[in-house]
């Protein structure tokens, strides 16, 4: 028999050290997997380091420059005030980031929980969150997000708050219906027999197996949270000016592409669609390493 | 055998593509089924029992590819037949019924159209008579109260039910060959026993011939006339039914039967099959996939296997099969 | 033999089809309705007692409500009647719920028929069978771990496999999972529904012999529910037939089985596949089973069935009648019993 006192982390599993030896096998597959990664940690370089690594200062305006399409001196031109694009779009990243990320943690925690909550409980507790989530899918989404945003605030606290709302539904109702498929699995029994609490159950056994799918639509949702937030920066609800941040820019850019400048709006358009393009693909490729069936 | 067989499956390989690799899961896979005749593929998990029913039915997953043999029925080859060939064949001259009835029905569809679609398309029925003609089937399956229940759904009814809807959509067209997939594996014994019943009564009327798939030897036992014994993707053993029990000749089959809980009278008489079923991902596979595992194991074991004679009534996998008349099969204690 | 559990007069109703909505209920309250709503008898009346050390069979077709009685004795549900007492302890009275935390939870444990279902797929097999030590012994740390090795080692379960997940085990180690779960915490009564029901019939002998020991290793008694006649005659001392929620026959298993004395037994005999005879026995149970919602308390439950069907059947339900060691629910038991 094997030594007892050998590596407990090989009987928990493994731990860290297999699940990034996992998650090199996954990306190392397919590689759309790999190529969103690569990106995904560009622009998280990008986030972290940005604003202290770019060129030019963001917010520095020159009038003298202004409107210069792309050169070797403004890679991405510059705009009506004669800031430096380029380093407005990788300043942006850190804010849109930051929005996205708070945004999909923060309807994960109230969504989430609410949802396995109501699965697993069923009774009124289902009946109180599934009302809440109708009534919020009664509004169509993005005004309900204008509506939140103008009457708490231009903010990006509450940008972040109005984009965990409209998106609450949509998590409350997946882990919804994946608490209640394992309600009466085996397994929920056999913690019952074991002498788990039903919040035990809830937290140790119920949750694990929701996260996974859970993780895949905080993929998907941090894509949309951007697009939010770029939404309503472009009509005026969002972050104001001259803070750095892709909508405003394409907002302000879009009155210059008739006359010519296209670029004003096209960097940080095209910036936008990056991002969420990557963490649309970022899903599968996280499901994958999360889900332990795929584990081989 | 003078007359020729409703089914004749010969030297059949079937191949999976895997993330893993490639899996031998057929290996010259060679039988035949006489018109009217029962026979049952007997045979563990991982044995390519229904495999091999689906590769003839021509429903192999997508993974799969059939990589030699030919499956001859009625002179048509059913591994090199167009889709459209096939499509016709199945139906009006085999059909397939398969282990969970509730989950192989059409949820949304019911029973009675279900099987009037098949009397449309291969029973040369009229869209006008294909209803009464649906519950005259439901009738012939056993069914009480045919002409309500042909407006039912699935959900509505009872597994034993479900599975003779199965039956009579499979038998609308009256097909000579009747492939049955474990079939009454999740239902009650005394539903078994009654739709065995129902499925060896119709196979007689209609002269059908039928192919059971089993893992279990008894109720193999009682049902067909001939049995063939698959381990990991070979044939190893065919019979008659007596004639296997107790003359079982290949080691397999005589461990297999050791192991059947109604073969002893306590539990300590049973035993357990040595070893574990070889990879079938290896390219070094042995030429006896048995081999490894055998306790009977000797130097000849390493060449292809024996073919014996093919009007031969039992044969034989092995080159060091069990003596005739062998009563008892070697004891292994399980550790 | 000193009696381990003693069943009495258990039974257990449900709501017909889910019962009356919330506002239904409301309405109800303030409006009333009828004073009985449609309730399904899923276990009804039953009554017998398992001896420390015995191994007692459980079987019966499905919606007999075997599944329903074996989650009341394990106190996993709550029973609407009966007592349930386990050594000296009466345990129904506290409801499920609370019963999680009780000090006699490890008493009675269970073995679940799939063990790819009823292992938490996102456990490792040693986190499997962590999890009762934890919370019902309160293990940590290297005690926990050595606990966890041994039932791996009794179970047979090789000390490298404990780091898998489910998905990653073959059905035979996976059911040794359940099962060392389960006798983890040294329960003194093992319910197991139908462990086998999954295996193959080479996996299946190993780990019926290795239930066969630990039973003796650590004098624990069996409750085995299962569908598969043979296995029951080969593993079990004494055997309760159970059909619409009654129990109908009970008795040693080798005479159950060889002289059934109740027709549905009979039938339920001769409807089992044998390796040497033929499918000949023509006694075939025709039709459903009746409804088991609000059935007639005066009608034997397996009248319309039954091939001998008497007025007497349709005026009283025949009570569990005793001759010997063996016990019937029929009127006409007495025609049946074996010739002294």
């Amino acid at each position: 028999m094997t030594d007892i006192t050998a590596n407990t982390a090989t009987r928990r599993g493994g731990g860290a050290a297999a699940l990034l030896r996992h998650a090199r096998y996954v990306i190392g597959e397919n590689p759309i997997t790999g190529l969103s990664f690569g990106l995904f940690l560009l622009i998280v370089i990008a986030a972290l380091v940005g604003p202290w690594i770019v060129p030019y200062n963001p917010l520095a305006s020159d009038t003298s420059a202004a409107l210069k399409p792309p050169s070797v001196a403004h890679w991405f031109g510059t705009d009506q005030l004669g800031r430096d694009i380029f380093s407005r779009v990788v300043a942006a990243t850190q804010l849109d980031f930051a929005i996205a990320v708070l945004s999909v943690v923060l309807v994960f925690l109230i969504g989430g929980l609410a949802g396995v909550a109501a699965g697993f409980f069923g009774g009124w507790t289902d009946r109180v969150v599934s009302r809440i989530a109708d009534t919020i899918m009664a509004f169509p989404l993005f005004v309900l997000a204008m509506g939140i945003v103008a009457a708490l605030g231009n903010t990006v606290q509450n940008i972040i708050l109005a984009t965990a709302i409209i998106n609450f539904p949509l998590y409350a109702r997946v882990a919804r219906a994946e608490a209640n498929i394992r309600r009466e699995a085996g397994f929920v029994e056999a913690a019952r027999l074991s002498g788990n609490s039903e919040w035990r159950i809830l937290a140790f056994h119920i949750l694990p197996n929701v996260f996974p799918i859970l993780v895949v639509q905080m993929s998907l949702t941090m894509g949309y949270a951007i697009l939010n937030a770029a939404g309503l920066s472009f009509i005026g609800l969002g972050v104001r000016a001259p803070t750095p941040e892709w909508g405003i820019m394409v907002a302000e850019g879009a009155a210059n592409i008739i006359s010519g400048e296209w670029w004003v709006a096209f960097f940080p358009g095209a910036a936008l669609m990056i991002a969420v393009f990557c963490f649309n693909l970022l899903g599968d490729g996280m499901r994958d390493i999360v889900d332990p069936r795929r584990r081989t | 055998m003078t007359a020729a067989p409703a089914l004749s499956v010969e030297k059949l390989c079937v191949e999976f593509r895997t993330r893993s690799g490639v899996v031998r899961a057929l290996d010259n896979v060679s039988f035949s089924v006489a018109k009217g005749e029962t026979i049952a593929l007997v045979g563990e998990s991982g044995s390519g029992k229904s495999v091999t029913a689906y590769a003839v039915m021509g429903i192999l997953d997508p993974a799969g590819r059939v990589t030699g043999g030919r499956a001859m029925l009625d002179g048509l080859d059913l591994l090199s037949a167009s889709e459209r060939q096939l499509a016709d064949v199945r139906g009006r001259k085999m059909a397939m019924i398969f282990q969970n009835p509730r989950t192989a029905l059409n949820p949304i569809r019911q029973v009675g159209r279900q099987i009037a679609d098949v009397l449309i398309r291969h029973g040369d029925v009229t869209r006008k008579a294909a209803p009464a003609a649906a519950i005259e089937m439901l009738r012939a399956v056993g069914i009480t109260d045919p002409v309500r229940r042909a407006k039912t759904y699935p959900f509505e009814m009872s597994g034993g039910m479900c599975q003779r809807v199965m039956i009579a959509i499979a038998l609308a067209a009256k097909p000579s060959l009747l492939i049955a997939d474990e079939p009454t594996t999740g239902l009650d014994v005394t539903t078994q026993a009654v739709i065995m019943d129902l499925i060896s009564d119709l196979a007689k009327k209609l002269g059908m011939a039928t192919i059971f798939i089993t893992h279990d030897l008894a109720l193999a036992g009682q049902r067909a006339a001939r049995i063939v014994v698959m381990h990991a993707g070979h044939i190893v053993e065919t019979a008659p039914t007596r004639d296997l029990f107790v003359n079982a000749r290949h080691p397999y089959t005589a461990e297999l039967i050791a192991a059947t809980p109604d073969s002893a009278t306590s539990l300590d008489a049973l035993a357990s099959i040595p070893g574990s079923l070889p990879d079938l991902r290896r390219a070094d596979l042995p030429p006896c996939r048995y081999s490894e595992r055998c306790p009977r194991k000797t130097e000849r074991c390493a060449q292809p296997l024996p073919v014996g004679p093919p009007e031969a009534v039992h044969t034989i996998a092995c080159w060091n099969p069990l003596p005739e008349r062998a009563i008892s099969a070697p004891k292994v204690n399980a550790a | 033999m000193t009696t381990l559990l003693d069943v009495a007069d258990v039974s257990k109703l449900f709501p017909a089809a889910g019962g009356p909505g919330a506002w239904a209920r409301i309405k109800r309250r303030f409006v009333g309705g009828p004073a009985n709503l449609p309730q399904v008898h899923a276990v009804d009346d039953v009554s017998f007692a398992i001896g420390k050390g015995e191994t007692v069979g459980l079987v019966g077709e499905s919606g007999c409500g075997k599944s329903t009685l074996v989650r009341a004795l394990t106190r996993l549900i709550d029973v609407s009647d009966g007592t349930i007492t386990l050594g000296d302890r009466e345990l129904a009275r506290k409801t499920s719920r609370v019963f999680a935390r009780d000090r006699d939870r490890a008493r009675i444990q269970m073995v679940f028929q799939d063990a790819g279902e009823s292992v938490n797929p996102r456990f490792t097999a040693f986190n499997a069978i962590a999890d009762p030590l934890r919370r019902l012994r309160k293990l940590r740390g290297a005690a926990l771990e050595e606990r966890v090795s041994t039932v791996a080692r009794q179970c047979g379960l090789p000390a490298e496999l404990l780091s898998r997940f489910p998905h990653q085990l073959s059905g035979g180690q996976r059911a040794r999972v359940g099962i060392a779960r389960a006798v983890a915490v040294e329960p003194d009564l093992l319910v197991l529904d139908e462990p086998t029901a999954a295996l193959d019939v080479s996996v299946q002998v190993v780990i019926l012999q290795l239930l066969q020991r630990l039973k003796r290793d650590l004098g624990m008694s069996y409750l085995f529910v299962s569908h598969d006649l043979s296995v029951v005659r080969l593993l079990c001392d004494s055997v309760l037939v159970m059909y619409l929620g009654k129990i109908v026959e009970a008795g040693p298993a080798a005479e159950v089985f060889a002289h059934p004395l109740h027709p549905y037994t009979q039938a339920l005999v001769a409807a089992v596949p044998r390796l040497h005879d033929d499918a000949g026995t023509q006694l075939r149970l025709s039709g459903e089973p009746r409804s088991p919602i609000d059935p007639d308390p005066n009608v034997c439950r397996f009248y319309g069935r039954c091939p001998r069907g008497m007025e007497n059947c349709k005026a009283a339900m025949p009570a569990l009648r005793q001759f010997g060691q063996r016990h019937v629910a029929c009127h006409f038991a007495e025609e049946f019993l074996p010739r002294p």
